[in-house]
C-alpha cells in the first residue's frame, strides 16, 4: 500500500464514486464540470448587473440632466462598481472559476481537480463575495464610489459617497474573493502539474492551458498585494491606524491620521493591478489561439514561441506595474524605468498578434462563429494594444491621463478582447457542455452587433480624451474647451452602448434556447484534437474518462498533416492507428510531429 | 467574406475618422511641442502598424477562407521569420521609446532660477500661493489651517510674512516665464491638469509634488482637477490666466501678503447697525427678508459669504444678468456701502443678529406659504448631494465655501437655485465658485425637484452657524 501512495496520477484506478442525489449532482458538486458552471452562471449573473451600470453611466453621459435618479454620487458608484465587477467577479472568474475549471481537467487527461472539496469551497466563497458586493447596493449610503481604483484618502472619507458600509462591503468581498481564488488557484496549479495524462507534456499542452497556468500563477502572486492593501484601508477606517492617510482636513475638519502614504496604496493596488491585465489577458490568449487553430484547420504557428511569450508576459507583468501612476506623484525618475519594461513587454505580446496572423495564413479558414470572434479579438486587441504603447510612453501620458483616452484604451484591450474571446470560447465548447451548437443565426447576429457597436462606442471615445475631456466626471458643464460637439459624439457613444447592451439579451436567449431546442453536434464537432472532444461519453460525465485515462502521443495542434487522411490527429490516438492516404502508406508514424 | 471585406472597411473608417475629427489637441499654449511631436511619431507608427496588421489580416482571410478542396499547410515553426519579426519589433518598438524617454528627462529636470508658485488643491476648490519678495515659501502644516490662516502657514516661519495669497480660484502667470508648479493637497488625491499646457500631475496629501511649463500664449485657460476627488470632482475648476508682463506686475501688486491678511480691522457692529438703516425696508428690521419686497433673509448669515457677495453686488460680479431684476436692483443698493471697511461692518452686524421671536414666527409662515410646495421626504434625497459642502443641517461651511441655507426663505432658495441653473448667476468669470453651483444645480433636473430640496431646507431648523 506504501507503493500506492506514490502511483503517478494518470496511473491510478479510477476510484471515485458518483454522486446520485439532485443536491450532490448540481449544488454541493465536487466535480469540476458543475463547479465551472456555477463559476459561469454566477458571474454572467453579476456582468449583467455590470452591463446595466454602464448603460446608466452611459445615459448620464450621453444626455446630461435627463434622468432625475443620477445623480453626481450615483454616477460614481456606477463608475465603481460596474469596473470592479467587470474586471474582478466577471473576468477573472469567468476565465479561470469558470473555463480553467472546466477545461484543466479535461484537457490535460485527469478525472477532476486534484482537490475537488476545495474547489467546491471555492465556488460557494467565491458566491459569498459576490454577495458581500451586491449587498453594498442595500446599505445606508450605497456602494463605494471611489473609483474601482479604491484609492485612499478619498475612499473613506465623507467626501466620497459610499465611504462608510459601502467601502467596507467591497474591501471585505475583495478579502473574501481572494480567499476563494486561493482555493481555486493552487488548485489549478496542483492539478496542471501533477495530473496530466501520460505523455501530456507540458510542451504538448494545448495553449489554453497554458494561458490559464500562467495567469493562475500570477493571480497567486499579485491578489496577496490586493488582500494586504484591503485589510491595512479597513484598518484604517475602522481602527483609525494611518497606513494611508497623513495629516489631512475633510471636508474643513481637521483628522486625527498622520504618517501615511496614499501612493503606498497606489503602488500595492497596481502590483496586483496590472498584472490583473494579464490575469485576464493570458487566458485570453490561450484559448483564442486554440479556437484559430481548430477552425483554421491548421497547427498554431510557433507553439514554442507562443509558450516562452506566455511565460516572458506574466514575468514582465510584475515590473511594469507603476505605468499607472506616471502622474501620480512618485519619484519621477520610476518614469524611465516603468516606461522601457511597458513598452519591452509589447515586444511578446506583438509576436503573439503575429503568430495568430501566421496561423491563419495558408490555413483553410472556415468563418463559424467562434472563428468570427477570434477575428474580431485580433483586431481589437491590436487596436487597444497600439494604443497602450503610446500611454506606456511615459510623456504621451501626461496629456492623455485621466481623460476618455485612457477609458477608451483600457475598454478595447482589457474589456471588449477577452469578452470577443470569451464569447469564440462559449460557442466554441457550448457543444461540449450540452451535446448541442448555439444557434448559427443567432450567433452571428450576436457577433456583428457586438463588435460593430464596441467598435462604434470605443473609437471615438479615444478622441474626446486627445481634446482632453477627463474621466470620472458626472458633467462637463460648460468648458472652456470641450465644444458641443463633443456632446453630440457622447450621445452617439451611448447610443451604440444601448445597442450593444441589447444585443447581449440575443446572447442570453441564444444560450438557453440552444441548451434544450439547438441542433445536436454530435462528437467533436469541431474536429479538435485536443482531449477535451475525445473523452469516453459526450458530453463527458463524472470522471470523464471512465475506466481507463487517456495517453497522449503529440501535441494538440497536428491538423491537416501532410499525407495523413483526416485534417486532424486527436492527442490520443495511437501512432498505429493514424490512417494515411492510399498512396502514402509507407510513410512511419511520427513525421508531422517530430518536434512536439 | 462578409468579414473581411467589414475589416478593410473599418480600416477605411477609422482613417477618415482621423482625419475628419474636429475633436483634436487643444492648440498649444506652452513650451511642451515636445510632447506633441511625441504624440505625433507614435500615432504615425502605431497607426501604419494598425493598418498594416488590420489589412494583412482581412487579406489572408480572403485568400485562405475555407475551400473544401484544399487542405491548410503543414509549418509549426519557422525560425528564420520568428527571429526577423522578433528585431524588428525591438527595432520599432526601440525607436518609439527613445524619443518618449528623452523628452521625459526633459520634463523631471527643471531649469534653474525659475519662478516658483505652489497650487493649493481641496475639496473642491483651488488656491494658490507666491513666494513674495523673499522668493521662499513658508512653512506650512495642516493642523495650521483655520478661517483665519486657510493656507495653514507658519507664523513663525519668517519666510512666509510675505508670501502672496490668491484666495481665488484664478492664477495669473506671466507669459514666457518658465514656472515650478509645486503642488499641495489639504485633504484628498486631486490633479492639476491644463490641457492646453499638457502637462499634468497628481496633489499628494502629505507630500508636494511638481510640475514645470512655460506659458507662451496669452489667455485664460480652464484648470480641471482630474483625479477622482469625491462627489463634487467634477465641478473642482479653476483658471490660469496668462498675461502680459505689464498685467502680471499689475496683479501680483493687487495681492495681500500673508501678514496683512492676519491684520483686519475689527468690525464695527454699531457702525454696521447704522449703515443697515438704508437696507431696513427692503430687508426688514431683524434682517428677516420680505418675500413682498424680493429680499432674501440675511439674520445670521456668514459675515464671509455676506462680505463676499456685498462685493459681488458692488464690482459688478452679481446683478448684472438682464434677467436678474432684483439683483440689478440691489447691486444699485450696493454702492451705498462706500468702502470695504463698511462692508465689513454690515455683514458683522447682520451676522450678530439672532432671529427674534418676530422673525421666528416669520420663518414659520414661510413654512405654511405656497411657494413652498415640495415633498420634503423626496427632497431630502435630492440634498444629499447638497450636503457635501453646505452640511447635513445646511448650516453653512467656510471650508467648503458655501453658505448656510437653512431658515431662508424657500422663494429666495428656489429663484436662486434657478438662477444658477440657467446661469443668471454664478456665470460671471469673477465669480469664484458661481460655477460649481451652476454645474451642481444641474442635479435638480425639473422644478418638481428644486420644489422638493427647498421644501427639505425649510424643513432643518434654522440654528445659527457655528463661528470659529
Amino acid at each position: 500500500m506504501t507503493k500506492m501512495d506514490n502511483v503517478a496520477i494518470a496511473d491510478q484506478v479510477d476510484q471515485s464514486s458518483h454522486p446520485s442525489t439532485f443536491l450532490s449532482k448540481y449544488i454541493w458538486s465536487q466535480d469540476h464540470k458543475v463547479i465551472a458552471i456555477q463559476y459561469s452562471i454566477t458571474a454572467i449573473a453579476v456582468g449583467l448587473v455590470a452591463l446595466v451600470l454602464s448603460g446608466m453611466m452611459r445615459l448620464q453621459l450621453g444626455f446630461p440632466n435627463e434622468f432625475s435618479f443620477i445623480d453626481p454620487a450615483s454616477y460614481l458608484q456606477f463608475v465603481t462598481m460596474h469596473g470592479m465587477i467587470m474586471v474582478i467577479y466577471l473576468l477573472t472568474a469567468l476565465l479561470l472559476g469558470g473555463f480553467g475549471n472546466y477545461l484543466i481537467p479535461l484537457m490535460i487527461g485527469a478525472r477532476d481537480m486534484v482537490f475537488p472539496f476545495l474547489n467546491m469551497l471555492s465556488y460557494w466563497i467565491y458566491l459569498l463575495s459576490v454577495l458581500v458586493l451586491l449587498a453594498s447596493f442595500f446599505v445606508s449610503g450605497g456602494p463605494t464610489g471611489a473609483g474601482w481604483t479604491l484609492y485612499p484618502p478619498q475612499a473613506i472619507l465623507s467626501g466620497t459617497p459610499g465611504a462608510d458600509a459601502g467601502i467596507l462591503l467591497m474591501l471585505a468581498s475583495l478579502a473574501i474573493f481572494i480567499v476563494a481564488f486561493t482555493m481555486g488557484g493552487l488548485n489549478y496549479v496542483t492539478t496542471i502539474l501533477q495530473a496530466r495524462a501520460k505523455g501530456m507534456t507540458l510542451m504538448r499542452m494545448p495553449l489554453t492551458l497554458w494561458g490559464i497556468f500562467v495567469a493562475t500563477i500570477l493571480g497567486l502572486l499579485a491578489f496577496p498585494a490586493l488582500l494586504v492593501s484591503a485589510i491595512m484601508m479597513i484598518f484604517d477606517k475602522v481602527i483609525g491606524t494611518s497606513f494611508f492617510m497623513p495629516a489631512i482636513l475633510s471636508l474643513g475638519e481637521t483628522l486625527e491620521h498622520s504618517g501615511g502614504s496614499p501612493i503606498l496604496f497606489q503602488h500595492l493596488f497596481w502590483f496586483f493591478g496590472h498584472p490583473e491585465v494579464y490575469i485576464v489577458a493570458l487566458p485570453a490568449f490561450g484559448m483564442v489561439s486554440d479556437v484559430i487553430a481548430i477552425h483554421a484547420r491548421k497547427n498554431i504557428f510557433g507553439y514554442r514561441m507562443m509558450v516562452w511569450a506566455i511565460i516572458a508576459i506574466g514575468g514582465l507583468s510584475f515590473v511594469v506595474w507603476a505605468h499607472h501612476m506616471y502622474v501620480s506623484g512618485m519619484n519621477p525618475y520610476f518614469g524611465f524605468f516603468f516606461a522601457t519594461t511597458t513598452l519591452i513587454i509589447a515586444i511578446p505580446t506583438a509576436l503573439k498578434v503575429y503568430n495568430w496572423l501566421l496561423t491563419l495564413w495558408r490555413g483553410n479558414i472556415h468563418l463559424t462563429v467562434p472563428m468570427l470572434f477570434a477575428i474580431g479579438f485580433i483586431f481589437t486587441f491590436t487596436h487597444g494594444g497600439l494604443t497602450g504603447l503610446m500611454l506606456g510612453n511615459v510623456v504621451i501620458d501626461l496629456p492623455l491621463s485621466d481623460t476618455f483616452f485612457v477609458v477608451a484604451h483600457f475598454h478595447m484591450v482589457m474589456g471588449v478582447s477577452p469578452i470577443m474571446v470569451l464569447f469564440a470560447a462559449i460557442y466554441h465548447w457550448f457543444p461540449l457542455l450540452t451535446g448541442r451548437y448555439l444557434s448559427n443565426r443567432l450567433g452571428k447576429f450576436h457577433f456583428w452587433g457586438t463588435f460593430l457597436g464596441t467598435y462604434a462606442i470605443y473609437l471615438p471615445m479615444h478622441y474626446l480624451g486627445f481634446l482632453g475631456v477627463p474621466r470620472r466626471y458626472y458633467a462637463m458643464g460648460d468648458t472652456d474647451f470641450i465644444p458641443e460637439s463633443a456632446q453630440t459624439l457622447n450621445a452617439g457613444i451611448t447610443v451604440s452602448a444601448i445597442i450593444v447592451a441589447l444585443v447581449q439579451l440575443v446572447f442570453i436567449i441564444n444560450v438557453i434556447w440552444s441548451t434544450f431546442k439547438g441542433k445536436k453536434s454530435g462528437r467533436n464537432p469541431w474536429q479538435a484534437t485536443s482531449l477535451e472532444w475525445q473523452t469516453a461519453q459526450f458530453p463527458p460525465e463524472h470522471g470523464n474518462w471512465g475506466e481507463q485515462l487517456p495517453q497522449v502521443y503529440r501535441w494538440a495542434y497536428d491538423y491537416s498533416v501532410p499525407k495523413v487522411k483526416d485534417d486532424f490527429i486527436p492527442q490520443n490516438l495511437c501512432p498505429k492507428e493514424v490512417e494515411y492516404l492510399a498512396s502514402d502508406k509507407n510513410m512511419t508514424k511520427g513525421e508531422s510531429n517530430a518536434t512536439f | 467574406m462578409t468579414i473581411a471585406i467589414v475589416i478593410i472597411l473599418l480600416v477605411i473608417a477609422t482613417l477618415v475618422f482621423h482625419f475628419i475629427s474636429p475633436w483634436w489637441f487643444t492648440p498649444l499654449a506652452s513650451n511642451w511641442q515636445a510632447i506633441d511631436d511625441t504624440i505625433n511619431i507614435s500615432l504615425w507608427v502605431v497607426g501604419a502598424v494598425f493598418v498594416a496588421v488590420s489589412l494583412f489580416l482581412a487579406f489572408v482571410i480572403l485568400k485562405y477562407r475555407h475551400n473544401k478542396d484544399r487542405r491548410a499547410d503543414y509549418e509549426p515553426e519557422n525560425s528564420k521569420l520568428e527571429g526577423w519579426l522578433t528585431i524588428v519589433t525591438t527595432l520599432g518598438v526601440a525607436a518609439m521609446l527613445a524619443p518618449g524617454l528623452v523628452v521625459w528627462g526633459q520634463f523631471i529636470s527643471v531649469p534653474e532660477n525659475i519662478e516658483v508658485v505652489e497650487v493649493v488643491g481641496q475639496q473642491w476648490h483651488w488656491s494658490y500661493r507666491l513666494p513674495g519678495k523673499d522668493g521662499k515659501l513658508g512653512k506650512t502644516s495642516i493642523k495650521l489651517i483655520s478661517e483665519e490662516n486657510p493656507f495653514g502657514i507658519d507664523v513663525n516661519d519668517i519666510n512666509g510674512a510675505d508670501d502672496l495669497l490668491i484666495k481665488s480660484n484664478e492664477l495669473h502667470l506671466q507669459i514666457d516665464q518658465p514656472i515650478k508648479v509645486l503642488l499641495r493637497s489639504k485633504d484628498v488625491l486631486h490633479n492639476f491638469a491644463v490641457p492646453q499646457f499638457r502637462v499634468k500631475m497628481d496633489l499628494v496629501p502629505g507630500a508636494i509634488t511638481f510640475v514645470w511649463f512655460t506659458p507662451t500664449k496669452l489667455g485664460r485657460y480652464e484648470l480641471l482637477c482630474e483625479e477622482l476627488c469625491g462627489i463634487a470632482h467634477f465641478t473642482m475648476r479653476g483658471f490660469i490666466k496668462v498675461d502680459s508682463a505689464n498685467d502680471y506686475q499689475t496683479w501680483l501688486a493687487s495681492l495681500p501678503t500673508f501678514s496683512q491678511t492676519l491684520i483686519h480691522d475689527t468690525a464695527d457692529i454699531a457702525q454696521g447697525k447704522q449703515l443697515y438703516d438704508s437696507c431696513v425696508s427692503c430687508h426688514g428690521i431683524d434682517g428677516q427678508g420680505n418675500d413682498a419686497m424680493n429680499a432674501p433673509k440675511l439674520a445670521g448669515l456668514s459675515r464671509w459669504y455676506l462680505h463676499r457677495q456685498l462685493s459681488y453686488f458692488q464690482q459688478k460680479i452679481r446683478g448684472q444678468n438682464s434677467k436678474d431684476l432684483y439683483g440689478q436692483q440691489m447691486a444699485a443698493m450696493s454702492v451705498l456701502l462706500t468702502s470695504d471697511k463698511a462692508i465689513e461692518d454690515v455683514s458683522a452686524y447682520l451676522n450678530s443678529l439672532i432671529p427674534t421671536k418676530k422673525s421666528q414666527v416669520a420663518t414659520t409662515a414661510i413654512k405654511n406659504m405656497p411657494m413652498s410646495t415640495g415633498n420634503a421626504i423626496k427632497g431630502k434625497l435630492f440634498y444629499k448631494n447638497c450636503a457635501y459642502c453646505h452640511g447635513e443641517q445646511a448650516q453653512g461651511n467656510f471650508a467648503m465655501n458655501a453658505p448656510k441655507l437653512a431658515g431662508q426663505h424657500a422663494w429666495y432658495l428656489k429663484r436662486q437655485i434657478n438662477a444658477y441653473q440657467q446661469g443668471i448667476r454664478g456665470a460671471h468669470p469673477a465669480d469664484l465658485y458661481g460655477k460649481q453651483m451652476v454645474l451642481m444645480s444641474k442635479v435638480l433636473h425639473d422644478e418638481r425637484a428644486v420644489d422638493d430640496v427647498v421644501s427639505y431646507i425649510n424643513s432643518l431648523p434654522n440654528t445659527r452657524e457655528i463661528e470659529l
